[in-house]
């Protein structure tokens, strides 16, 4: 009986990973940024960049603005390009930078921000990275433009001057 | 010229696989000699397949544009080497070299099996005719390297310059070797599993294609490593890619088979597992080929691709899996049952072994094509990155590392741990040598000095085995050694690995507690194919002398791409590695200096572990 069983075992699982092949096939397999639009941010507890304090999501997102949150880390190059619009954009009333700082060492990040200015109003640390994986970020940089605890635009990639004039737009 | 004679050789080359089939069946129960013509065909058939190769090769030396692959892969201005081995530096011509590779193993196999059974032969043969076949529709169907462009373009595109590279040039050929061995193994386990041929003799015979793809394929993989080490301006000699993963998993795959064929050899034990992991080696082999040609994952090994391609390789894939399964299953006895494992014995201690291996297969496996799944039927994206593969893969690793220690002084059938006293002294000896080495560091103590301390008793172990035993087990002492330096090795370099990433530019100087890097000049060279600019910087620790590094930024004219080329120093203890990238419109240069340690000592033991590989091949041949 056993023998019997084992085959179709065999074949079915075989043909289940073929038809997923199948249809993965004429999947686009070029990384596109979609619009995750009304989706909620989540919820999450992050220590607070060179300090041992917690802080949670409730607090960092509770005012009524937009937020820009921006993953990046010191030895990200791109991340190096994308700043000087960060720094233009702090400069506005309306929205709030929170920069979260991915795999990367203090030391370094600290000399990245004194070098380039530092344009974020909290830095949240994310040693591992699980923090970047719950956002669902795809790498660094990342900025997600948040709006009352909910993801309105998500840009992979380094702000360009073309996003960094819609953010302007949307803030009028 | 050149391309036409080789896309008729390709044809040709086609025919003779029908024949040879045809033949085979023909041969297949008349007596007990192979005919004449399955022989002929079969070298007719490598003939025509390397005049085709050359075809292409020296369609690559004239720079002969109206080929569609040329055009699209080379350059006037390409120096002669680079312009050979961009023959395989596409997906073209690597498929016309996979299908060299295959027609040359099974006319070797054909060669060298004169004394095995004959429908055991034949069998192996048409499996294998079966799988050279399916290479040749698709390469003429879907990718032929002839194709004909006309008008007659006056300049090619270029080869992507990151290719362009002495340890790239030699690494595909090195891997596909190891590949395609694998598929004589397939072909055979086949055969041997219809024919009721799983027998010593047949482990006896099969040993020596395991361990030849084993060490091209250990050969392979450490070559690519290398590469991406100094190429990519990382500093990592592993990434977790997946096209990193689909050559480590035939690896694991095969590494498992090795160890599982002496036992059949030994013993006449563990069918299941040899032929299972026959068919597992070369279709991970062939996955490996899908994921990577069809596109469906994203990574530098993604050529150009077309879904029709995918769609071939994925239905021949299962093809051939389906085949295999129908094979086993039906034609497979299970082994007498009756036969009893000791828990302190050899057989034991392979298949603990066999398990481990299977498990950090499996967690591969998962890591690669899991996005893939939840894709389809989630449509999210996700990419599965390093700390899975280390959450998952380091803790296992200890015990693993034990077994390894201990698992090789066991005797056949039943046997007993001897020297205990001196196995509790040598692990003494290493958690205090881990804790000496690490008692500095802060995070995460306890796992990284238990991991240090397994890696160190398996490290003392293996090296007094070697000492001692010498000739005895030569092979065998000298891979396990090898790969315990390897483990060891790793693990430090991980530990202790520094680095400091800053801009500057010309005259500036980076300070900090123990270590200052002087951006002194920089320098303009013009090359045949490239413009470089190349850094001078001088870099003074505290603990060694000064070293002047000076890493490069190439410019390539065709395609116009910037790469950027490591300096590494390189000592016994550590290696140091800077690399610069321009910031964009800015004098400011990027600077990323690391200090590895033990860097040297990975690839020394990797090139022992393979070399062990082929002096056991060498002995094997001597034996005989």
């Amino acid at each position: 009986m056993k023998t019997k069983i084992l085959p179709f075992i065999f074949i079915s699982f075989f043909s289940f990973v073929f038809l997923i092949f199948y249809k993965g096939l004429k999947n686009p397999n070029i990384y596109t940024p979609n619009l995750n639009v009304e989706k909620n941010i989540p919820i999450f507890k992050a220590q607070i960049f060179q300090k041992e304090k917690l802080i949670s999501s409730e607090k960092i997102f509770k005012q009524d603005k937009f937020y820009l949150f921006n993953i990046w880390a010191s030895w990200c190059i791109p991340c190096r390009e994308e700043h000087i619009f960060l720094t233009q954009l702090s400069k506005q009333e309306k929205i709030n930078i929170v920069g979260l700082n991915y795999k990367d060492k203090d030391e370094n990040a600290k000399k990245f921000l004194s070098e380039l200015g530092n344009p974020y109003d909290i830095i949240l640390s994310d040693k591992n990275g699980t923090l970047a994986i719950e956002w669902g970020a795809y790498g660094v940089p990342e900025s997600f433009l948040v709006y009352d605890n909910k993801i309105v635009k998500k840009i992979i990639g380094p702000i360009n001057e073309k996003s960094f004039l819609e953010f302007i737009n949307l803030l009028k | 010229m050149a391309s036409l004679i080789g896309y008729y050789s390709l044809i040709i080359g086609l025919f003779c696989s029908l024949l040879t089939i045809f033949y085979s069946i023909k041969n297949f129960n008349d007596n007990n000699v192979i005919k004449k013509e399955v022989l002929f065909f079969t070298f007719l058939q490598f003939f025509f397949v390397i005049i085709s190769f050359l075809g292409l090769i020296v369609s690559f030396i004239i720079s002969d544009f109206s080929n569609e692959t040329v055009f699209n892969h080379s350059h006037t201005t390409k120096p002669l080497f680079y312009k050979i081995s961009g023959t395989w530096g596409n997906h073209e011509g690597s498929l016309l070299l996979w299908l060299l590779v295959l027609t040359l193993f099974i006319f070797l196999f054909l060669l060298k099996s004169n004394n095995q059974p004959k429908k055991y032969r034949i069998l192996t043969l048409a499996f294998q005719q079966i799988i050279i076949t399916g290479f040749f529709i698709f390469l003429i169907k879907t990718s032929s390297p002839f194709n004909y462009i006309f008008p007659i373009p006056s300049e090619g595109l270029g080869l992507n310059p990151i290719l362009q590279d002495p340890a790239l040039a030699i690494h595909p050929p090195i891997l596909y070797l190891g590949y395609v061995g694998s598929s004589i193994i397939f072909s055979s386990a086949l055969a041997a599993t219809a024919s009721g041929y799983i027998s010593k003799d047949w482990a006896k015979h099969i040993k020596g294609w395991v361990l030849i793809s084993w060490f091209f394929l250990t050969l392979g993989i450490l070559l690519g490593s290398i590469w991406a080490y100094y190429e990519l301006g990382w500093g990592g000699f592993w990434f977790w890619d997946p096209v990193e993963n689909v050559s480590l998993m035939p690896w694991l795959a095969l590494t498992t088979l090795l160890h599982c064929i002496l036992a059949l050899e030994k013993r006449s034990i563990l069918t299941s597992w040899v032929i299972i992991l026959s068919i597992a080696t070369f279709t991970l082999s062939m996955c490996g080929t899908f994921l990577v040609r069809s596109g469906i994952l994203n990574s530098v090994h993604t050529f150009a691709n077309d879904p029709d391609r995918g769609l071939f390789i994925l239905i021949f894939l299962f093809s051939l899996i389906f085949l295999s399964l129908f094979i086993f299953f039906y034609f497979h006895k299970n082994e007498n049952k009756n036969f009893k494992f000791f828990l302190l014995s050899k057989e034991t201690s392979i298949l603990v072994n066999n398990w481990f291996m299977m498990y950090f297969l499996s967690v591969i496996l998962v890591g690669t094509i899991y996005p893939i799944f939840l894709e389809v039927i989630s449509s999210e994206k996700i990419s599965v990155g390093p700390p899975f593969y280390t959450k998952l893969i380091v803790p296992f690793l200890i015990p693993f590392l034990f077994a390894m220690a201990i698992g090789p002084k066991l005797k056949w059938i039943k046997s007993e741990v001897q020297n205990k006293i001196n196995l509790i002294i040598f692990l003494v000896i290493s958690f205090l040598i881990s804790f000496l080495i690490l008692k500095n560091l802060n995070d995460n103590f306890l796992l990284n000095s238990i991991l240090l301390t397994s890696a160190f008793y398996l490290f003392f172990i293996t090296t007094k085995d070697f000492m001692i035993k010498k000739i005895q087990n030569f092979s065998q002492n000298l891979a396990h050694f090898g790969f315990s330096l390897l483990i060891l090795s790793i693990l430090l370099n991980n530990i202790f690995s520094t680095e400091v990433i800053t801009n500057l530019k010309i005259g500036e100087t980076f300070k900090s507690k123990n270590l200052s890097i002087n951006f002194q000049s920089i320098d303009q060279k013009d090359e045949q194919n490239f413009k470089s600019l190349i850094g001078k910087f001088e870099i003074n620790s505290s603990k060694d002398e000064s070293i002047i590094l000076k890493p490069e930024l190439r410019i390539y004219n065709q395609p116009n791409i910037i790469t950027s080329e490591a300096d590494i120093k390189i000592s016994l203890l550590k290696d140091r590695f800077i690399t610069m990238n321009s910031v964009q419109n800015q004098n400011y240069f990027n600077i990323r200096y690391q200090v590895k340690p033990l860097m040297i000592w990975i690839w020394i033991s990797v090139l022992l572990i393979s070399f062990a590989g082929i002096s056991s091949f060498i002995r094997k041949i001597y034996e005989n």
